[in-house]
C-alpha cells in the first residue's frame, strides 16, 4: 500500500483507538463518577461556582439549559465586540496592529462564539495579542457549550420520565477543566516542541540568504492552535491556518491535529453509549457516521491522488497528485483526508487551499458541512444526527406499524414539527444566502467583480462554500471570494448566529419534550433503534433530506466543473 | 363473509368518485391537504402560463405548457379520485347497514307493564325517539336501536352480523341491546329506543367516513407536518434555483420549475394520505366493527396489552360437568341426588351440564317447600333449601368457609380433590348439605382449536395477552398454559379487570379489552380500547370506544392487525414517495441545465432522449403512480408479525429500495415512448 494511504489509516486507526476510552471518560464525567482528575479539579470547580454564586447542584429544566447557555453566550459576545474593535490601545499589542471595523467585529465575533471562526481577517495584522487571546477564550468556551448542551441531550435521553436535566453551569464547566484543558494543554506542549511559537514578544526579524530582511509574526500560537483543532474551531492564529509551517510545522504535528479534529467528535458518540448504557445505539450512531464520512473521504482521496486532467493535458507528470495550493510536506492524501475532516466535523482549519482542490473533491467538502453530522462539531455534530434520528424513527416507525417511539418516548406531533424546522433550516440559509448572493452579482457583476476572481462554475462554489461554512458553523473558506465587505460580513454573520443557535434550541427542546413524556417499555412490536436496518434507514434520511437538497446547486458548481474538466 | 365487497372498483362507485374529483378541487377543500394544495396554486400558475403562451413564445409554446397544464391537473384529479374512492367505498358499505334501518313500522306503547292493544299505536321508525318504548311480535322487524325492557326473544341478527343462526336476547343481563333492522323470530319483547335518530354508532360512523366530521388523527398531524416540511424543503430549492440558474445564464422556464416542484414534493402520499386513513376505517367496518373515531384504529395499532375473557374467547363457551366424586363415606347416589336438587334450578349453562351428566329428571324427586338460592358473587355459591335440608354447590373456598364457621371441618381428601380438579385444568363445584361436604364435581373447559396460534402470532407482534377468568387461580394456569396466553387474572371481579388496565398503563402499556356487560363498562372506558359487543348493555357499547357487530370476542385481533396496516401503510407510502426523488432528480436536473450546459450531458445517466421528453416523462410517472398505487392504499400493506426489526427491514426494502428503482425504470420507459411523439 502507498505510504500516504497508510499513513491516513493510521490517522483514522489512532483516533478511534484513543475516542473509545476518551468517551467512556466523557461518559463518566457526565455521570459525575470518579475520575482520576477529580482531585486537582474538584477544588478549582468549587472555586467557580463560590465566585460566580452559581448552585451547581440545581437541576434545570430544558428551558431553563438553553436560558443558561444563551445568556453566557451573550455576555461573552458582548465583550469580544468590546475587545476586536478596541484592540489597537488594549494592552498585548507589541506589533501595533489596528482595531478591527465594526462589521468586521461583529462578524468576527459571531465567527467564535458559534464556533464557526469564519476569519475575513488574517490573524499575523488583523489582531493584537489580546485579540488573539480572547478569541482563544472563545474556543474553548463554544467548545465546551456545545459539550455540555450535548450532556443534556443525553441526560433527557435516559429511560425516565422528568424535567429535571442536570446542571448547566456544572455540565459545561466539567467540560472546560476535565475535558478540553488537559487534552488542549498536551497537545499544545507537543506543539511547541515541535517549533510552533509560543511567546507574547513582538515580530522577529531576520535576514535570509538572499540578504532581505523578513518579519516573522510570533505569539501564544501553540496554545491556539491546539484549542482550535480539538474543540472544531477551525480558526487559525494565522491566516494561511494550518498550512503555515508555524502552525503545523511537520508531518507529525500534522498528524497530532488531525487526530485532535475527530477525537472529541468521536469520543461524545461513544460517550452517550456509555451515559444511557446503551454501547448498540453508540455502535450504530458511529456507524452511520462513519459510512457517511467513507463516502467522501475514499472518492476525495482519490481524486487528489490522481491529479488535475487540465495539468495532465500539458504533459506534466504529477506523481504526487495533485499539488496545487497543497503543502509539500503533507503530501495530496493527508492533504485531502484533512480537507474532509475538517468539513465533516465543523471544524474549518485546513492545511491546503481548498479553492485549489479537484472539483469533486470541493463538492464532498460542502456536502460534509451540508450534512454537518458526520461525527459533526464538538456535541453539536451528535445534536444534529438526534434530528435525523427523530426524522427516521418517525418514518421507520410507522413502516412498523406503530406510534413512533424513541428510547420508549412517543415521538409526535410537535417533535416532529421542530425537527422538520431545523432540518430545513439548513438548506434555508445555504440555499437563501447563495441565492441572494447570485442574484445580487448576476444583476450587477460590474458592481461585485471584487467578489469573485474566478466567475462562472467555480465562483459559484466560492458562494455556495462561503454560505455552506458559515451555516454549518465551519468557518473553512474556499478563498479566492473577496469577502471582507459589509455584505459578506453582516449576510454570514447572521447565518452564523441562527445556525448556531436555532440548531440547539430545537433538538435541546425535543428531547425535553420527550424526556418528561410517560416511558414505555419495549416490546416485540417496538422499533430497535440500535440495528444496522435502521442505521441504514438514518443513513437514506441524510442522503435524502440533508443531501439531495443541495443537488441543483451543486450541480451548477462542481459538477458542472467536474464535467467541463473531465 | 357478509357484506364485503371484494371488487375494489365497482362501477357506480367509480362513477360516483370521478364527480368528486372535480368537486373536490375547491380550494377551500384542498387547503387541508398542504402538499396537493401547492400542487393546486403550481396548476394555477400553469393555465396562466398556458394563457400568456398564447401571445409569446417566451415561455415555450403553448402545445408544451398546455401539456404540462393537462398533466399537473391529472395529478390533482388522481389524487382527488384516490380520496373520493375510498369514502365512496365506506359510504357504501355503510349504506348497505344503514339499509336495514329503512322505514318500519314501530308499535309505540305508553308504558311497560298491562299491555292493551289500544295503547299501542303504529308510527314510522324515523318518529322514535330516545326513551321511547316499542314491542316487536314474532315476525317484526326491530326499528330502531335500543335495550330490551321487558322479555325474551330469538331474533335473526343476520342483516348485520351476517351469520344466520338466530341468538336469543332478554331483558336484564348482558345480553339486552337490541339492533334495528334485526327481525324478531319468536316471542316478544318490550324495547326502550337508546339512540335518537340519526345519532346511533352506525350515523356517526358514516359522518366520519363522508369527511364532514372526520377529523385527522395524531399521527396523520404528524405526518403531514412532515411532508409540508419535505414540501418547504422544495420550495427553497425551487426559488433559490431561479437566481443560481441567472448567474449561470441558463434560463429556466416557469414549466420547467413547476414541474420540478412537483416532482419533488412528495405528491404521491400527500395524495394519496386521506384515502389510506378512510380505507382503514372501512376495512374495520368490513371486519364488521363499527369505530367511533379514526384515532381509535389508529391505536389499535399501538396495543401493548390484550385484555381477552376466558369463556367464548379461549374456551368453546362454557365449561360441562365431567365427574361426580362424593366425599368418602358418602353415598354415591345419594350425592347425585343432592347435586341435581342444587342445579334444578340452576340456568347457567353449567347447571344444566349437570344435569345432564346425571341423566336424571329433578321433577323424579319429590321435595316440598323448595326455596331455590341463587348465585351471588357475595356467597358465590348457589343450591337449594327444602323441608330440613340446605344443599349448596359453589367454589371451593366459598364452601369451605361455609362450613367451617358451622363448625364441620373441610375434608383434606375433598380438599385433594379440588387441587388435582384444578391443575388439570378443571374446575371444581363442592357441594354441601347441611353445611357438610358431600363431594365435588368436576368441570371442565374446552380450548378453541387454533387459539394457540393466534396468542402466538400476538406474541410476535410484541403483545401480551392476558386471559380474565372468574376460575381459581390453579385451573386458570392451567388454561393458560394450555393456550398459550402470557398472564391471567384469576378470580376475577370487575374491578381487577379495571386494576390491571390501570397497572399496565402506568407502566406506559396500551391495553385493549373486550367486554359486554354494564359491570365492564369502568374498564372498557379505562381501556385504550375497548370493543363492546352489539349485544352488551348500553353502557358497555357507549363506554367502548368501537362496537363489534359480530360479538365475537376474538375480534380484537383482527383489530389490531387492522391499527397496524394504517400505519404502515402511511409509514411505507411515504418512503416510497420520499425516495422516488433519486430518480426524479437524475431525469430533471440535467434537463434543466443541458442546453445552457451541454457538458452536464454526464449527468443525464437514464440517457433520456431529450430535455422536454425527460421533464414529461418524470411529470407523467408523478402523477400515474397515484392510482396505480390506489389498490395499496385501500388494501393496506400487508402485515406479517415477524417482529419490528424484520418488519422494518422488509418493508424498507420493497417500499425504500423499489422507491429508488422504480421510477428510474418507469420514466426510462415513460421517455422512450413520449420521445417517439416528439
Amino acid at each position: 500500500m502507498n505510504t500516504e494511504i497508510l499513513g491516513v489509516v493510521l490517522m483514522y486507526a489512532t483516533v478511534v483507538a484513543l475516542a473509545i476510552p476518551l468517551g467512556r471518560y466523557i461518559g463518566k464525567i457526565f455521570n459525575y463518577e470518579n475520575t482520576w482528575l477529580d482531585k486537582i479539579f474538584n477544588p478549582l470547580d468549587r472555586l467557580f461556582f463560590k465566585l460566580s454564586g452559581i448552585d451547581p447542584s440545581k437541576e434545570m429544566n430544558w428551558k431553563q439549559h438553553l436560558a443558561a447557555l444563551l445568556t453566557t453566550n451573550a455576555v461573552w459576545f458582548v465583550l469580544s465586540l468590546f475587545v476586536l474593535s478596541n484592540m489597537s490601545w488594549l494592552p498585548l499589542n507589541p506589533d501595533k496592529n489596528p482595531s478591527m471595523s465594526w462589521d468586521l467585529a461583529f462578524n468576527t465575533s459571531v465567527s467564535f462564539v458559534s464556533n464557526t471562526n469564519l476569519q475575513h481577517y488574517s490573524g499575523e495584522t488583523g489582531l493584537s495579542y489580546m485579540g488573539q487571546l480572547i478569541l482563544m477564550l472563545w474556543q474553548f468556551i463554544s467548545a465546551a457549550t456545545g459539550i455540555a448542551i450535548c450532556a443534556v441531550v443525553f441526560n433527557a435521553m435516559k429511560e425516565r420520565t422528568t424535567h429535571e436535566l442536570g446542571n448547566f453551569y456544572s455540565y459545561f464547566v466539567r467540560a472546560c477543566t476535565r475535558i478540553l484543558l488537559p487534552i488542549a494543554f498536551a497537545g499544545a506542549v507537543i506543539l511547541v516542541f515541535n517549533g510552533t511559537p509560543m511567546t507574547f514578544e513582538g515580530k522577529d526579524s531576520l535576514t535570509t540568504l538572499e540578504g532581505a530582511e523578513q518579519h516573522i509574526s510570533r505569539g501564544p500560537a501553540a496554545a491556539f492552535v491546539s484549542i482550535k483543532q480539538l474543540g472544531t474551531n477551525g480558526g487559525g492564529y494565522y491566516g494561511p491556518n494550518s498550512s503555515n509551517p508555524m502552525e503545523n510545522p511537520n508531518y507529525l504535528t500534522n498528524i497530532l491535529e488531525t487526530i485532535f479534529i475527530f477525537l472529541i467528535p468521536i469520543a461524545l458518540v461513544f460517550a452517550m453509549g456509555y451515559v444511557l448504557k446503551r454501547r448498540k445505539l453508540a455502535l450504530m450512531v458511529y456507524g452511520v457516521m462513519t459510512a457517511g464520512f467513507l463516502c467522501l473521504v475514499i472518492p476525495a482521496i482519490y481524486y487528489e491522488m490522481n491529479g488535475n486532467p487540465a495539468i495532465a493535458e500539458m504533459g506534466i507528470a504529477q506523481d504526487m497528485g495533485s499539488m496545487e495550493g497543497k503543502e509539500v510536506r503533507f503530501g495530496s492524501a493527508a492533504s485531502a483526508y484533512w480537507a474532509i475532516n475538517t468539513t465533516s466535523t465543523s471544524n474549518g482549519s485546513v492545511n491546503a487551499m481548498h479553492d485549489s482542490m479537484t472539483p469533486l473533491t470541493g463538492m464532498f467538502a460542502m456536502i460534509g458541512m451540508m450534512v454537518n453530522s458526520f461525527y459533526g462539531g464538538v456535541g453539536v455534530g451528535f445534536i444534529n444526527f438526534y434530528i435525523f434520528i427523530i426524522l427516521a424513527v418517525f418514518i421507520g416507525g410507522l413502516m412498523v406499524g406503530r406510534t413512533p417511539e424513541f428510547l420508549g418516548k412517543k415521538v409526535e406531533a410537535k417533535e416532529v414539527k421542530i425537527a422538520m424546522i431545523i432540518a430545513l433550516l439548513h438548506p434555508l440559509m445555504i440555499l437563501g444566502g447563495t441565492a441572494l448572493a447570485s442574484f445580487l452579482y448576476a444583476g450587477n457583476p460590474e458592481v461585485y467583480e471584487g467578489w469573485l476572481k474566478n466567475p462562472g462554475f467555480h465562483g459559484f462554489s466560492e458562494m455556495l462554500y462561503e454560505f455552506s461554512s458559515s451555516s454549518a458553523n465551519n468557518g473553512s473558506g474556499f478563498e479566492g471570494l473577496g469577502d471582507n465587505t459589509p455584505f459578506w460580513n453582516l449576510a454570514t454573520g447572521l447565518v452564523m448566529l441562527l445556525a448556531r443557535y436555532l440548531p440547539i434550541i430545537g433538538p435541546v427542546a425535543i428531547a425535553g419534550i420527550l424526556a418528561s413524556k410517560k416511558f414505555i417499555p419495549e416490546s416485540a412490536g417496538t422499533l430497535k433503534t440500535d440495528t444496522s436496518t435502521f442505521g441504514i434507514l438514518i443513513f437514506a434520511v441524510i442522503a435524502i433530506v440533508a443531501a439531495l437538497a443541495f443537488f441543483p446547486a451543486l450541480t451548477l458548481g462542481p459538477l458542472a466543473e467536474y464535467f467541463s474538466l473531465y | 363473509m357478509k357484506n364485503k365487497n371484494t371488487s375494489l372498483f365497482r362501477k357506480d362507485l367509480v362513477q360516483e368518485a370521478l364527480k368528486e374529483s372535480f368537486v373536490k378541487l375547491n380550494p377551500k377543500i384542498m387547503f387541508r391537504n398542504p402538499v396537493m394544495f401547492t400542487v393546486e396554486i403550481g396548476t394555477f400558475i400553469m393555465l396562466i402560463v398556458t394563457l400568456y403562451s398564447l401571445t409569446s413564445d417566451a415561455q415555450g409554446s403553448f402545445g408544451y405548457n398546455f401539456t404540462f397544464f393537462l398533466l399537473l391537473l391529472l395529478t390533482l384529479l388522481f389524487a382527488n379520485f384516490a380520496e373520493a374512492i375510498a369514502e365512496a367505498r365506506g359510504k357504501a358499505q355503510a349504506d348497505s347497514l344503514r339499509k336495514t334501518r329503512e322505514e318500519t313500522p314501530a308499535k309505540r306503547v305508553s308504558s311497560i307493564g298491562k299491555i292493551h292493544s289500544d295503547a299501542v299505536e303504529i308510527i314510522p321508525s324515523s318518529l322514535l325517539k330516545k326513551g321511547d318504548l316499542f314491542f316487536c311480535e314474532a315476525g317484526d322487524i326491530i326499528p330502531a336501536d335500543g335495550e330490551i325492557a321487558e322479555g325474551l326473544a330469538t331474533i335473526d341478527e343476520s342483516a348485520i352480523t351476517g351469520e344466520s343462526a338466530p341468538v336469543i336476547r332478554e331483558a336484564g343481563g348482558d345480553k339486552s341491546s337490541v339492533t334495528g333492522g334485526t327481525k324478531v323470530l319468536s316471542d316478544r319483547i318490550t324495547v326502550k329506543v337508546t339512540t335518537d335518530q340519526g345519532e346511533s354508532f352506525l350515523d356517526k360512523m358514516i359522518a366520519l367516513v363522508e369527511g364532514a366530521s372526520r377529523q385527522k388523527t395524531p399521527n396523520e398531524i404528524a405526518l403531514t407536518i412532515l411532508l409540508a416540511g419535505f414540501t418547504l424543503v422544495f420550495i427553497i430549492v425551487t426559488i433559490t434555483l431561479k437566481p443560481f440558474a441567472d448567474y449561470a445564464n441558463t434560463p429556466i422556464t416557469i414549466a420547467s420549475f413547476i414541474s420540478l416542484f412537483v416532482c419533488l414534493i412528495p405528491t404521491t402520499i400527500g395524495g394519496l394520505l386521506s384515502a389510506i386513513g378512510i380505507a382503514g376505517m372501512d376495512r374495520a367496518l368490513r371486519a364488521n366493527v363499527i369505530t367511533k373515531s379514526g384515532k381509535a384504529v389508529e391505536t389499535a395499532g399501538d396495543i401493548d396489552v390484550l385484555l381477552l375473557d376466558k369463556t367464548g374467547t379461549i374456551t368453546i363457551g362454557n365449561r360441562k360437568a365431567t365427574h361426580f366424586y362424593p366425599a368418602n363415606g358418602m353415598d354415591e347416589k345419594h350425592f347425585i341426588k343432592s347435586v341435581v336438587l342444587s342445579s334444578m334450578a340452576d340456568q347457567t349453562p353449567e347447571g344444566k351440564s349437570i344435569l345432564e351428566l346425571a341423566g336424571i329428571d329433578p321433577l323424579s324427586y319429590e321435595v316440598k317447600d323448595a326455596r331455590f338460592i341463587k348465585f351471588t358473587a357475595e356467597t358465590r355459591s348457589s343450591g337449594i333449601d327444602f323441608e330440613n335440608t340446605r344443599i349448596r354447590k359453589g367454589a371451593a373456598d366459598a364452601i369451605k368457609t361455609l362450613s367451617e364457621t358451622a363448625g364441620n371441618a373441610f375434608p383434606d381428601e375433598t380438599a385433594e380433590r379440588v387441587t388435582q380438579i384444578s391443575s388439570n385444568g378443571g374446575t371444581p363445584l363442592v357441594v354441601s348439605e347441611n353445611e357438610k361436604v358431600i363431594g365435588v364435581i368436576e368441570l371442565q373447559d374446552i380450548i378453541k382449536p387454533g387459539i394457540r396460534e393466534r396468542f402466538e402470532r400476538l406474541r410476535k407482534m410484541g403483545i401480551k395477552t392476558v386471559m380474565v377468568t372468574g376460575d381459581n387461580p390453579l385451573t386458570a394456569k392451567f388454561i393458560a398454559d394450555k393456550a398459550g396466553v402470557d398472564d391471567f387474572i384469576a378470580e376475577a371481579k370487575p374491578e381487577d379487570k379495571m386494576n390491571y388496565i390501570k397497572k399496565e398503563q402506568a407502566e406506559g402499556r396500551l391495553v385493549a379489552m373486550m367486554g359486554d356487560g354494564t359491570n365492564d363498562a369502568p374498564a372498557l372506558a379505562q381501556a385504550d380500547v375497548g370493543v363492546a359487543m352489539n349485544s352488551g348493555t348500553q353502557a358497555a357499547k357507549e363506554a367502548g370506544n368501537m362496537v363489534d357487530l359480530d360479538n365475537d370476542p376474538t375480534k380484537l385481533i383482527e383489530v389490531v392487525e387492522i391499527g397496524k396496516q394504517l400505519l404502515m401503510t402511511r409509514g411505507t407510502l411515504t418512503t416510497f414517495s420520499i425516495a422516488n426523488d433519486v430518480a426524479k432528480y437524475f431525469a430533471i436536473i440535467p434537463a434543466l441545465f443541458i442546453v445552457a450546459i451541454p457538458s452536464l450531458q454526464g449527468l443525464n445517466i437514464m440517457n433520456l432522449q431529450s430535455p422536454e421528453s425527460a421533464l414529461l416523462s418524470a411529470v407523467i410517472f408523478n402523477a400515474i403512480i397515484i392510482p396505480l398505487l390506489i389498490p395499496l392504499a385501500l388494501k393496506g400493506v400487508a402485515y406479517k408479525p415477524i417482529g419490528a426489526s424484520a418488519l422494518l427491514r422488509r418493508n424498507l426494502f420493497i417500499y425504500g429500495l423499489g422507491g429508488v428503482i422504480v421510477p428510474f425504470i418507469g420514466i426510462k420507459l415513460i421517455d422512450i415512448f413520449v420521445s417517439s411523439f416528439l
